[in-house]
């Protein structure tokens, strides 16, 4: 990918994160900020707590100890109302796409819609946003399908849109191309280049694949031991001799 | 030496369990009452509950209606007292036979069902899913739930009370030739609401059982698809111990209405 120009100041800043489970240090001070419009690609091992951090950041666990702000606002500090708020300018999508199973591909869609009441007030009619929303990752004709009717391509993109539908300025992917064949890990990277490109959103991208890593990454740092353990471009790390890090690209 | 460790080890987790219950039980007492009410998603629940559990309970109640009176019938009538078949048929079903077995029938269907659906939705991350988009998964999964299942429990019990009834009625009928409006004139005589109302508040506890207990068992599912079908299974089991402590306290409540 082209360099990336570091003009602006973070929007996202965690600061010494610890998260344990009982006696499993997960993050030990974990440390990254990411700047507005900026892809950073966080890796590690499985295991390495990289999801219990993207959690952290969107309010579903809570740290022990360390600060995390987004946009400006110190998330532990936030009432319900805001960190709500604050979730509609955030997007996440799940490691395994986290449809509702019990609904249609449009129900999926219309939940966070119908659900985020203080952003969007009360729509009456939606079809034109699910519309645009499946447009966007080439699936409108299921819009009235069961996720158990659909791939597991399909369901990422399907997961993808109801992310998108909020519009949100950041959004985490966690791992967005496990589970899926390299053909359909490919299309996935190149809907979310594609994507980051026409909103301009700012993501983090969670993953241990190599490919997704160098086809998307403007910066990347990699979890090892629940510290930030090396941050640079794809290009700068790769060329590191530190056992631990040509560990990854194998 | 072992087996008494096994006892000792099996009853603390279950003590533990019921604590852990316990706290998830508060839980729901305090979001019941907040907003915003998940009216839709309430009759959603309903619906589905009826819709599972409806012919089962309808099958199995005709046929211990009929089993009952076929196998009382003998000795009834060795002691001259057929006729008072409508009366012991009715009190026993509409006081305990009716109650147990629908709640029992329930906990394996709906218990398992609760479980095993909340469960994969919380190791799919589906529940995390719903927390960032706006909505307290509690609300709007466990409270629903539970609601329904108390409400609509009274509900099916009523309804197998009748078809058990009805089912006691046709082999009175066949063997007796006693007429329809005879054997439940002989019914309402012999039923009060002493015998309705605690029945049915039983049967409310029943259902509040068989939901929290689900849900909790789901809620708290451990990742892994291993963990779902623990989840349903140890709902099942669970609820129906539960079952039979609430019902034996029920009788010690009603016993001290009686006497009064
Ligand atoms: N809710 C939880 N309770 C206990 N342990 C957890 C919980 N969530 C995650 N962990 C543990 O934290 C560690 C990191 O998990 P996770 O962040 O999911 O790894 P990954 O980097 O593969 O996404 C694992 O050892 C996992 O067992
Ligand atoms: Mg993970």
């Amino acid at each position: 990918m082209e360099t990336f120009q570091y003009n602006t100041e973070s929007i996202i800043e965690i600061k010494n994160l610890k998260k344990s489970y009982g006696e499993n240090h997960v993050l030990n001070g974990f440390n990254m900020n990411l700047v507005e419009g900026e892809n950073l690609v966080i890796m590690g091992k499985s295991g390495s707590g990289k999801s219990v951090m993207i959690k952290c950041l969107i309010g579903l666990e809570d740290p022990d100890s360390g600060t995390i702000c987004v946009m400006g606002k110190d998330i532990s500090q936030l009432k319900h109302d805001e960190l709500d708020e604050l979730r509609t300018e955030v997007g996440f999508l799940f490691q395994g796409s986290a449809l509702y199973d019990s609904m249609t591909v449009r129900e999926n869609l219309e939940f966070p819609l119908r659900r985020h009441t203080k952003k969007f007030g009360v729509i009456k009619d939606t079809t034109p946003l699910v519309m645009e929303a499946l447009e966007n990752v080439g699936l409108a004709n299921t819009i009235n399908l069961m996720p158990e009717e659909l791939s597991g391509g399909m369901k990422r993109r399907i997961a993808l849109a109801r992310t998108l539908i909020l519009q949100p300025k950041i959004i985490l992917y966690d791992e967005p191309t496990t589970g899926l064949d390299p053909i359909t890990a490919k299309e996935i990277i190149l809907l979310m280049i594609s994507i980051q490109k026409k909103y301009n959103t700012s993501s983090i991208i969670i993953t241990h694949d190599v490919d997704c890593a160098r086809a998307i990454s403007n910066r990347m740092i990699l979890l090892v031991d629940g510290i930030n353990y090396v941050e640079g471009t794809f290009e700068e790390i790769i060329a590191l001799n530190d056992p631990k890090i040509q560990a990854f690209f194998k | 030496m072992e087996t008494i460790l096994k006892i000792i080890r099996i009853f603390k987790s279950f003590l533990l369990d019921i604590g852990e219950l316990s706290l998830f039980a508060g839980r729901f007492f305090k979001e019941v009452l907040k907003r915003p009410f998940e009216f839709k998603e309430f009759i959603r629940q309903c619906y589905n509950m009826g819709n599972r559990s409806l012919l089962l309970v309808a099958v199995t109640g005709f046929i211990i209606g009929l089993v009952f009176t076929l196998q009382s019938r003998p000795t009834l009538q060795e002691f001259g007292a057929v006729s008072w078949m409508p009366a012991m048929v009715s009190i026993s079903i509409i006081r305990e036979i009716g109650p147990i077995i629908t709640a029992l029938i329930c906990a394996g269907r709906i218990g398992s069902g609760i479980g095993a659906e909340l469960g994969s939705m919380k190791v799919t991350e589906q529940i995390d899913a719903m927390e960032v988009s706006g909505t307290n998964p509690f609300k709007y999964l466990v409270v629903t739930r539970i609601l329904a299942t108390t409400f609509m429990l009274p509900i099916l019990v009523l309804l197998g009370d009748a078809i058990a009834l009805y089912g006691s009625y046709l082999v009175e009928n066949t063997k007796g030739n006693i007429s329809f409006l005879l054997y439940f004139n002989k019914v309402a005589e012999a039923l009060e609401f002493g015998d309705l109302i605690p029945a049915t508040i039983k049967s409310f506890f029943f259902g509040f059982a068989i939901g929290l207990v689900g849900c909790f068992k789901g809620y708290n599912c451990k990742k892994g698809t291993a963990g779902v079908g623990l989840a349903a299974n140890s709902a099942v089991v669970f609820t129906s111990m539960l079952l039979f402590i609430i019902d034996f306290i029920a009788v010690f409540v009603t016993d001290i209405f009686y006497d009064l």
